[in-house]
């Protein structure tokens, strides 16, 4: 044992230095993995299906622009395009003289694209109201749905009295769980208010989860915006069916002492307000953003190493991650209509007396109180 | 050997890339130690008492989601410090 550290402090202390890559002389152009990466998981104006050697096989999605005094200008994306990068990089020297910088594209009316975004050449406020690649899969998840829920709706009318058929039958075990297990508990007697919209929040979580994991799909669940209308939405709900249990709870928590308000009331309403839709929102875009980054990692892998022995290694792991990324599209649709239930229960349930407090309630995430499901 | 290397790469990219870098190497070992005490203690509960399995699985699951939610707070921080956002 005594060697075995002996050895290890020799080698790290062993005086080694790192091969600098060298400047220039460079024949192909250098994958940079972060950008390949950013550029996969981020929103864009037009959606890139793939690219062989010569052509890059895109769909080029309307800009739709708005300036205060110009009014709106709609146009193809493919104006603000910028060329297709070479297959030499170009030395510095060389690109200054062209004119122009790699993330700036051409202009069209003004406008063009900086790094992405949409921005008028003279600085003046432009508002991007563009259908981008994020937009369309939202509208195409959102059809995708309807067609399968009308279906399901089709055929419980068509088999009524009789045992579920087809995609009906596949739906049905998934339904009652979140009718029995979630809403049931956490909100109680009142929850088939609740039901339309934590079934819509399950099932448009766990589809775009899945849709994002396709190749060529856009990263619908990992848009902060998307999450974030999402708990906004839970927030709304929350706040418009709380009763004035809810707000005595908040701002007169009972068995606080009179002189420990000044800290609680801003405790409980930074806890309603703040911390609940921020983590909502903050879970389900960091855990799907992070998966999808997992996976591109390690593909890049293959072209930072350039060598295909690394294939294999990179090809397991990400299968492996791929196949885990399918377990948390699921589990993050789970958690967030788990949680919005138990908001939303916390918000509506009625009045107890305070000796049940102890013995028959619990209490939920930031202190509101749940009923305890065993007790009844 | 490797102190040299760490420090080298350091001064290249910048300091607060590398604070980055370790802070996510943190927060994994944290998350990782946390979900590894819910999984060990819910193993166990299963052993006492099989016929609560499926409760205890998944109020596993949902403490898992919920601490790896904090780990990935501190996971989206070092990425913005990283990006320089």
């Amino acid at each position: 044992m005594k060697r075995l550290l002996t050895l290890l402090f020799c080698l790290c202390t062993f005086a080694g230095f790192a091969a600098e890559p060298t400047e220039g002389g460079q024949k192909e152009e250098v994958f940079n993995p972060g950008e390949m990466i950013l550029h996969h998981i981020g929103d864009s104006h037009e959606w890139h299906w793939f690219s062989t050697d010569d052509n890059h096989f895109t769909s080029y999605l309307p800009i739709i622009a708005y300036r205060p005094g110009q009014g709106f200008s709609v146009f193809s994306s493919k104006k603000l395009a910028a060329e297709p990068h070479p297959a030499r990089e170009e030395s510095p020297s060389r690109k200054r003289a062209a004119g122009g910088s790699h993330s700036e594209g051409p202009e069209y009316d003004g406008l063009m694209l900086r790094e992405g975004k949409l921005v008028t050449v003279d600085g003046s406020k432009v508002y991007d109201l563009s259908i981008t690649k994020n937009a369309i899969a939202l509208l195409g998840s959102a059809v995708l749905m309807l067609v399968v829920f009308t279906s399901v709706a089709a055929g419980y009318k068509k088999n009524k009295g009789r045992a579920p058929k087809g995609i009906q039958s596949f739906f049905e075990p998934i339904i009652i769980f979140i009718r029995d297990e979630i809403a049931k508990k956490s909100i109680g007697p009142k929850y088939e208010r609740y039901m339309p919209y934590l079934l819509t929040v399950f099932f448009f979580i766990w589809f775009n989860n899945l849709l994002g994991l396709t190749p060529g799909a856009a990263n619908l669940t990992g848009n902060i915006a998307v999450t974030a209308t999402l708990a906004i939405m839970t927030l709304v709900i929350t706040l418009f069916s709380a009763n004035k249990n809810y707000w005595a709870h908040i701002f007169a928590t009972p068995g606080v002492p009179k002189l420990l308000l000044p800290i609680m009331i801003p405790v409980e309403l930074i806890g309603a307000f703040l911390v609940k839709p921020v983590s909502l929102t903050i879970r389900l875009f960091a855990n799907i953003t992070a998966g999808h980054i997992v996976i591109l990692s390690f593909i890049s892998l293959i072209f930072i190493f350039r060598s295909p022995a690394v294939a294999p290694i990179s090809l397991a792991f990400g299968l492996f991650i791929n196949v885990l990324e399918l377990l948390v599209a699921i589990l993050q649709a789970y958690i967030f209509t788990l949680l919005t239930a138990m908001y939303i229960g916390g918000a509506v349930e009625e009045h107890h007396h305070d000796e049940e407090h102890s013995l028959d309630m619990q209490t939920g995430p930031a202190g509101s109180v749940i009923p305890n499901p065993a007790a009844h | 050997m490797l102190l040299s290397l760490l420090l080298q790469i350091a001064n290249a990219t910048g300091l607060a890339v590398f604070g980055a870098a370790i802070g996510a190497g943190l927060v994994a070992l944290g998350a990782g130690l946390g979900i590894g005490r819910i999984g060990g203690q819910a193993m166990e509960a299963i052993g006492r008492q099989p016929e609560a399995s499926g409760k205890i699985q998944t109020a596993m699951l949902i403490v898992a989601a919920l601490i790896e939610g904090l780990a990935l707070f501190a996971v989206v921080v070092c990425l913005l410090i990283s990006f320089k956002l």
